[in-house]
């Protein structure tokens, strides 16, 4: 067994308007991993993600999906992956199981052989009952799922997702993470570019943060939340507050007359703010993460950068 | 699974996804080309016909059937090929191609066989609609007529391809056949002979395509032609060698199709 699912060296791409896109990353993803692949808009995450996928070009460097090199036999690497891509990218006027038995004939499934499988794939998507309808009458939400059942109809080894989840309520949200979960724990090695960080904590096992085309951050998500020195925290008190309390080793700030914003190093313990609260009388109703844990490490690198 | 094997459910996949497409919308791809040529038979073959008297020797309506049958050949196909490759750019759906293993050669012959199909169909079409007016029309060389019938029709989806490649507005794949298809076509001979022009716009004449495609078809049906057939059939199939090269260099570059 092949140990990496995508391995990418030196890869560059400069577009025809003089873009430099891609500065030469080199990237190794494990079979079975999820991965996120973050990084603000423009940093280069759709160039890599078309290049591996064949609908861009590269100026330079390889790409091996599964070992295969794509420069040496891409219809061989190709049959191994699944792509969702982050726009819409079937025919709107086509019905939904015309789309997908069509993209399982571009696969060489016979239209014999992918019935049962885009049964099985729409009932698992929700898509089933939806069948006969033509593709533009579907609700934001499940043109993605029609996306990603696209993507999975001929069972790829790697599926690598561009933003799934993007305009995509809540409900609908999650209920695609417990699917790609599901995938994932069956074999399924999954990449995944996301501008929700809450995604990318909740779902990724390893993570690569790429920006202005060259990779700042390659590490597992364990690994890069716990560099995290200082979270912000928002507290709901039950006092009503003109100024902020004064505690020692503890900035904190006043969001309105009754919440207080505090920023607390991983090293202090929490508990110590409780208690120096209580003897100002005041007492703690809630507490929350002022913001996404991930978030706050992201915009710190990227800034860096 | 058989690599074969599998070119050959994508290549038909390709196929009856294009043959559906225009099936689908066959009031706007079969109807309009029966209708359109149904008066020029009435305008030009039963009404203005009988004034103009023969061409070459023949009624002028039977001199004109294979004109305007190679007429909707051509229109029909270009027009297949350009705004179907063209609509699949321009939503996207050409990711499910590119994404695919399907070989860029498979991708061309499955448009182009969209094309052919429907300018072959068209063709059978205006046909049997040109048998109302002309009830007593026999096909001279029916293996002739067949082939040439079949090679217009990939020459021009092929040119169909090239236009879709390079386009990227519905602007851009209505100029050419309006500026330069529609001009060339009816100057080609689907009307007249060019036997019954001055020298100076016959010999103006003999460097237009339409000329030698339109004149083999005539000559595959009627046994007439202003043209050398070895020369015209040669020429059709040195272009359709060169339009394919070049279809598939773009598709290998990446040309109005990869980023």
């Amino acid at each position: 067994m092949n140990q990496f699912a995508l391995e990418i060296t030196d890869l560059k791409k400069t577009y025809d308007s003089d873009v430099v896109a891609l500065k030469g990353i080199n990237l190794s993803v494990k079979e079975g991993d999820f991965f996120a692949l973050l990084g603000p808009n423009g940093a280069g995450k759709s160039s890599t993600i078309g290049i591996i996928a064949s609908l861009v070009t590269k100026t330079g460097g390889k790409v091996k999906i599964f070992g295969i090199d794509t420069d040496e036999n891409f219809p061989e690497a190709k049959r191994l992956l699944g792509v969702v891509s982050q726009e819409i990218n079937f025919n709107n006027f086509e019905k939904v199981i015309d789309i997908v038995t069509t993209q399982a004939g571009f696969y060489g499934i016979s239209l014999k052989d992918s019935k049962p499988k885009t049964e099985t794939t729409l009932k698992r998507l929700g898509l089933w009952e939806k069948r006969n309808e033509q593709a533009r009458t579907l609700s934001g939400g499940f043109k993605r799922r029609l996306m990603i059942a696209k993507a999975l109809i001929h069972e790829p080894k790697l599926l690598i997702l561009d933003e799934p989840t993007a305009g995509v309520d809540i409900e609908l949200r999650r209920e695609m993470w417990e699917f790609l979960k599901e995938i994932n724990a069956k074999g399924t090695t999954i990449i995944l570019t996301t501008h929700y960080l809450e995604e990318a904590e909740q779902l990724c096992k390893n993570i690569a943060i790429i920006d202005y085309g060259e990779l700042v951050e390659n590490t597992s998500m364990k690994d890069l939340l716990s560099r995290l020195d200082v979270q912000g925290f928002v507290l709901d008190i039950d006092k009503t507050l003109d100024q902020p309390p004064s505690i020692s080793k503890f900035p904190i700030t006043l969001e309105d007359s009754t919440t207080l914003n505090v920023s607390i190093k991983k090293d202090q313990s929490i508990n110590h703010l409780f208690e120096q609260l209580s003897a100002l009388d005041i007492n703690v109703l809630s507490m929350r993460n002022k913001s996404n844990r991930l978030e706050e490490m992201f915009i710190e690198m990227v800034n860096k950068s | 699974m058989n690599r074969g094997n599998e070119i050959f459910v994508s290549l038909i996949t390709l196929i009856r996804k294009e043959i559906k497409r225009y099936l689908r919308i066959w009031v706007q791809t079969l109807v309009p080309p029966a209708v359109t040529m149904s008066l020029y038979f009435v305008i030009f073959g039963s009404l203005i016909g009988p004034r103009i008297g023969t061409m070459d020797g023949l009624d002028y309506i039977q001199f004109m059937i294979p004109g305007l049958i190679m007429m909707s050949v051509i229109t029909n196909s270009y027009a297949n090929v350009v705004s179907s490759f063209y609509s699949v750019k321009f939503q996207k759906s050409i990711e499910e191609l590119l994404v695919s293993p399907m070989p860029n050669w498979a991708i061309l012959v499955g448009f182009v066989m969209g094309g052919v199909s429907r300018g072959v169909l068209i063709g059978c079409i205006v046909f049997c609609v040109s048998l109302f007016f002309y009830p007593s029309f026999t096909i001279v060389n029916p293996l002739l007529t067949v082939s040439v019938l079949f090679l217009t029709a990939i020459l021009f989806s092929l040119m169909g391809f090239i236009n879709a490649i390079f386009a990227d507005s519905f602007d851009d794949i209505s100029i050419i056949p309006t500026f330069v298809l529609t001009p060339l076509i009816y100057l080609g001979g689907v009307f007249y002979s060019i036997n019954i022009l001055p020298d100076i716009w016959r010999n103006i004449s003999m460097v237009n395509p339409m000329l030698y495609v339109v004149n083999t078809f005539r000559e595959g049906m009627l046994g007439v032609s202003d043209v050398s057939i070895p020369f015209a059939l040669g020429m059709i199939i040195f272009f359709i060698i060169i339009l394919t090269s070049a279809c598939l260099l773009l598709l290998h570059r990446g040309v109005g199709t990869r980023q």
